[in-house]
């Protein structure tokens, strides 16, 4: 039947000449945008990016948020899915009400808590209900780097840490009973079977999360835009920046060559670390 | 009460009230930005804040809808968003209809497309997709943004569907041929009524990406922003309650969709990760 087996190739065709168009394309344009200046290959971009004085800085910003708020919400996501696995009563209500960031955007995410710690906002009021402060004090300004960055790190874990529930409790799901219970009638406690059963049977969707997540944080960007402007540079603000302000998009390619390099190389360390033996997969 | 029984209910007090405080963590926040958005000049002003909702009415919300340009970008927004789900459908459940029944050489190559692009960070790409744009007539179009979020959405879409019809029986289908049904028709009478609300969710979820998406959208537009592209472009010359407002009206209608697909939403991702 030469029919059935055009088929299948003719329903992938459509999905495959789209992605070679709007993603196989593009990636090569960058590249070749980011290696030329008025078209002769040259390193000029990049010697334009490491010569400006926000590069080291939006560098040494992205990784430490990434450092600070990846580790922060895998943890997270773990007790919550922990908590979910043993609730019986008000489990749909309270999933519902965890998952709700998951359709917040960064920008979204950004001004909520821009409301929540402007000099005027809900922190500075309840701290001086307290009387721990006498009045407006700016958090999020140039000269408060340390606070300015534990408000960008706040919304983020806000914001994020929902995928990574979702990811978790997917998979929790796959995981059989017996396993556990097995472990019990053995005399394992809880603590014992979480580690020795529900994390290593967990490994692949901790390691999507984290890949997911990993990804999607070195391109943070329109959270830290909403909470400081440009006060606290990270890498794909950057790129924004020369495109928009500066009118150069070689320099803002460059910018998005080193994103996508950090992406990559942190998804390949991801998958070698965490990589499962198929005998061990659920 | 013997001592056991009084651990017992210790913990399920802890536990309880951990839960409690995770649930606050996630809704206090957006308690907070509607009482700024809904406060208005005088609510974001005031010092020491109000946190009970007494200065507070619909007069604010009104007045940043009547903003110029705020309207038509919720609009752009919308369409971009209703296109994304619409293309990323019309693509992604085929080719996962196609990975779900058939083995055909190239197969892995193909699963191998879909799941590389989540290494990349995809909104990126819109920056030399500018150049290109311009020169087709696509830029500063809704089609044009819609475009860049299909590729954002598609593969999400692509990998969910292929595991929606692995889950429906091939027999099923079978059957009906048997009882003389077309391939088309077959599937249009029995496998596509099965895989219905698992569609509906995964286009729901792509809605809920493109509206969200902000990098792509406000790089490919000039005039026609949508509204995230609108709000992130206009953010530093607008007053605050004119931002929370806007930071209010992104967040609504994501969260009614993300209850209307809460069920799927493990389901679907569950399958997405395998």
């Amino acid at each position: 039947m030469t029919n059935n087996r055009l088929l299948p190739y003719l329903l992938i065709a459509p999905a495959t000449v789209f992605l070679v168009l709007l993603f196989v394309v593009p990636l090569v344009q960058t590249i070749a945008l980011a290696f030329m200046d008025n078209g002769v290959a040259s390193l000029t971009n990049f010697r334009k990016m490491a010569g400006d004085l926000n590069f080291g800085l939006s560098i040494g910003n992205t990784f430490l948020l990434v450092l600070a708020v990846i580790p922060l919400q895998i943890c997270m996501a773990l007790v919550m899915a922990m908590m979910i696995q043993k609730m019986d009563k008000g489990r749909d209500l309270v999933l519902w009400i965890w998952i709700i960031p998951l359709g917040i955007s960064d920008l979204a995410a950004g001004l909520v808590w821009l409301a929540i710690l402007q000099d005027r906002g809900y922190v500075n009021t309840v701290l001086n209900m307290l009387g721990l402060v006498d009045g407006p004090v700016n958090w999020l300004s140039y000269e408060a780097p340390v606070s300015l960055f534990v408000g960008v790190v706040l919304a983020e874990v806000w914001r994020a840490t929902a995928i990574v529930l979702v990811i978790l409790v997917a998979g929790l799901q796959l995981i059989p009973k017996e396993y556990g219970e097995a472990a019990e009638i053995f005399g394992a406690g809880p603590w014992t079977r979480f580690r020795k059963i529900t994390l290593p049977l967990l490994k692949p969707s901790i390691q999507s999360a984290l890949i997911l997540r990993t990804v999607l944080a070195f391109e943070v960007f329109a959270v830290v835009y909403a909470l400081s402007g440009r006060n606290f540079p990270v890498l794909v603000g950057e790129a924004y920046a020369w495109q928009h302000v500066n009118q150069n998009n070689g320099v803002a390619a460059v910018y998005a060559i080193l994103v996508m390099a950090i992406s990559l190389a942190a998804t390949v360390i991801y998958i070698r670390a965490l990589r499962t033996p198929p005998e061990m997969q659920p | 009460m013997s001592e056991a029984t009084v651990s017992i209910r210790l913990r399920r007090v802890m536990f309880w009230s951990g839960v409690a405080m995770l649930c606050a963590w996630v809704l206090v926040p957006i308690y907070l930005i509607a009482l700024g958005a809904f406060g208005g000049r005088a609510g974001v002003f005031r010092w020491p804040k109000n946190l009970l909702p007494w200065d507070s009415g619909l007069a604010a919300m009104q007045a940043f809808l009547a903003v110029e340009g705020v309207w038509t970008a919720a609009v752009n927004g919308a369409l971009v968003a209703c296109l994304t789900m619409l293309f990323s459908l019309l693509l992604g459940a085929p080719a996962g209809y196609a990975l779900a029944r058939y083995r055909f050489a190239g197969q892995d190559a193909f699963r191998m497309l879909v799941v590389l692009t989540r290494a990349f960070p995809l909104a990126i790409l819109a920056l030399p997709l500018t150049v290109t744009f311009i020169r087709t007539g696509l830029y500063d179009t809704p089609l044009g943004v819609a475009l860049v979020h299909t590729a954002l959405a598609l593969p999400f879409t692509a990998l969910v569907s292929s595991s929606l019809f692995m889950g429906i029986p091939r027999e099923l289908e079978e059957a009906a041929w048997i009882f003389g049904c077309t391939g088309l028709q077959a599937f249009r009478k029995i496998v596509l009524p099965l895989a219905l609300p698992g569609l509906a969710a995964a286009a729901i979820f792509s809605f809920v990406i493109s509206w969200n998406e902000v990098f792509a959208a406000s790089v490919l537009t000039v005039r026609n922003r949508t509204l995230t592209a609108y709000l992130l472009t206009v953010l530093a010359e607008s007053p605050l309650h004119f931002r929370f407002a806007g930071g209010f009206l992104l967040i609504l209608p994501s969260v009614i969709f993300i209850f209307a697909v809460r069920k799927y939403l493990f389901a679907m991702w569950g399958i997405a990760n395998r």
